[in-house]
């Protein structure tokens, strides 16, 4: 059966794109992660055109987040004043991305940045991940190795001014830190089309030193509002949201994320890891290869002004 | 010319009570207009007539795709060419190159007035109708003839190369067909092509041009309008998207915002 996608200007089978959401919705029940990084080079690759997979991959992402941060409210893991300031920064972030990205369109060079940006975020992330889920695993063969490091490590980033304290996290640092980082990853959402979760959390963990329990939950919150927001700019200034596409890819997300969540809890975690490393790693592979192989047309059709 | 065939049902049932209607003037008025036009179509005694069975593509939510009949008669010999022209758009044509391993867009050309789609079918191979190459050009047969006119100020050295990727680009997603389709004849004197009409067709107001070609040159020609456009539940999304933005933008993100939230509940209470 196929429908007409009425933004993205192009006639689809439904099952295919309820099954992208519903597969993609399962991994993200599995791994705990929004599946934002995957579900809009998957978009490109069935021939959505790119600025509308990214525009409406931040829309399905809104649907996602807020089950998310439903069900993190309820246990009490959301740091509401950290999650501000990361919110703060990223409407300062999105805002700014959504403009970027309709300056690269007229410039033409919006596919490029957008699969440029998929490369080296997935590359650095799968990269890092695959190294500490190794070593997670061979650590767990040598139980007598390894050890715990410090809870906080002191450096010149606590010496910013503004210091403020955040009593969920148990932190005092600089607001300027989480305003920064929310900045970035609202710039990557917008350009990207992705929650920026895959950043967000090594960030807040490594640099932030928030404790793990409540950095899902508060990046849950500024995910759904920042994706909230690219949502709304990139339908306002580029028109690229496509509501009917959104609908079908939540409707298979949010069922395959039920049984995504059942089968993650019984896998060890850093195998978790460890398969998503390669997931990140695989999707990034093929984006860099298509980048570099010599394009079977050397000419591309465009409109003024974008498209 | 077709005309509507509602017209004469309520045309006999307004002359059967023609001396009590209010509007009587008007009918009559219509009555004679429609008179004069057929008379003056059968006067004319056209060489070449030719329609499409439907005037009128809608692209609604379950738009596959379509086949629209051309048909129509010749009076005489002669070679039936049709020509479908999609609706004009600018188009820039990007080119890439590699740049430190990559490939990037580099140089751009913008064309004017190109034909969103494009399409041609003749009774006889192209080369059999002897038609110089003024003429070929003038009613555009043939991919090659098609009119690509570059927008000003740019550097002509490259149009060629440009033009052509026009044509290859819009070859591949089917706006395009370089082979030409066939007419075919039905008993003489009456022809019919199919025009086929993909899922991604462009909207707008397409014109299909059929020509009669007899002696190496074109002896009639008729234009006949054909009209795309977004119908139903699809239409009102991409009307509603552009006509009322941030309307639109602020109901996608509720709209997700819901969903996400009925889930968790759905799923709270299984």
């Amino acid at each position: 059966m196929h429908i007409y996608l009425p933004i993205a200007e192009m006639s689809v089978n439904i099952f295919l794109i309820l099954g992208m959401g519903g597969a993609i919705g399962m991994l993200s029940g599995i791994f705990g992660v929004g599946g934002g990084f995957l579900m809009t080079p998957l978009l490109i690759f069935i021939g959505v055109p790119s600025p509308v997979a990214v525009a409406t991959g931040a829309n399905q992402i809104v649907a996602s987040s807020v089950s998310g941060v439903m069900a993190h409210w309820r246990r009490g893991n959301v740091d509401v004043k950290m999650g501000m300031m990361l919110l703060a920064g990223g409407f300062v972030g999105s805002t700014g991305g959504v403009f970027v990205f309709k300056w690269l369109q007229t410039l033409g060079q919006i596919d490029l940045v957008i699969k440029l940006s998929y490369v080296l975020f997935l590359g650095i992330i799968g990269a890092l991940m695959m190294l500490e889920s190794v070593r997670a695993v061979l650590r767990s063969r040598r139980p007598s190795a390894g050890g715990r490091g410090k809870l906080h490590e002191h450096n010149w980033l606590h010496g910013l001014p503004f210091k403020m304290r955040f009593r969920k996290s148990k932190l005092y640092i600089s607001a300027l830190l989480p305003i920064v980082v929310g900045a970035f990853v609202g710039l990557l959402s917008a350009i990207m089309g992705v929650g920026g979760g895959f950043v967000m959390v090594p960030a807040m963990i490594y640099l932030l030193g928030m404790p793990t329990n409540v950095v899902i939950g508060t990046s849950l919150m500024q995910i759904l509002f920042v994706t909230g927001n690219a949502t709304f700019l990139q339908a306002t200034l580029n028109q690229t949201v496509d509501i009917l596409l959104a609908l079908l890819l939540l409707i298979g997300g949010v069922i395959g994320a039920q049984f995504g969540t059942k089968v993650g809890a019984k896998l060890k975690g850093e195998h978790l890891r460890g398969l998503l490393a390669l997931m990140v790693l695989a999707v990034c592979g093929k984006l860099l290869f298509d980048l570099v192989l010599t394009p079977d047309d050397l000419y591309s059709l465009g409109a003024p002004g974008g498209g | 010319m077709r005309r509507p065939p509602s017209l004469t049902g309520p045309l006999k049932g307004s002359l059967a009570n023609i001396a009590t209607s209010p509007l009587t003037p008007l009918v009559l008025l219509l009555a004679g207009l429609a008179m004069a036009m057929g008379l003056r179509l059968a006067m004319a005694a056209e060489r070449l007539v030719a329609d499409l069975d439907n005037h009128l593509v809608a692209i609604t939510a379950g738009f596959t795709g379509t086949e629209l009949l051309l048909f129509g008669s010749i009076d005489g010999d002669g070679e039936v060419v049709v020509v479908v022209h999609g609706p004009k758009e600018e188009v820039v044509v990007r080119r890439k190159d590699r740049v430190a391993g990559i490939w990037v867009n580099q140089d751009e050309m913008t064309f004017r007035s190109v034909p969103a789609f494009y399409h041609m079918a003749t009774s006889a191979p192209v080369a059999a109708l002897e038609l110089p190459e003024t003429a070929m050009k003038r009613h555009q047969i043939g991919v090659q003839h098609i009119r690509l006119r570059v927008a000003p100020d740019q550097d002509l050295t490259e149009r060629e190369a440009f033009a052509e990727a026009i044509v290859r680009n819009k070859t591949r997603v089917g706006h395009y067909s370089e082979q030409p389709g066939r007419v075919e004849w039905r008993g003489g004197r009456l022809f019919r092509t199919t025009v086929l009409v993909p899922a991604n067709v462009p909207v707008g107001t397409y014109t299909i041009e059929t020509l009669l070609v007899e002696n190496g040159e074109v002896s009639s020609a008729q234009t006949t309008p054909l009209f795309v456009n977004k119908e139903g539940f699809s239409a009102q999304i991409f009307r509603a998207a552009h006509q009322f933005p941030s309307v639109f933008g602020a109901t996608a993100v509720l709209l997700a915002a819901f969903v996400g939230f009925a889930a968790n509940w759905v799923f709270r209470k299984l």
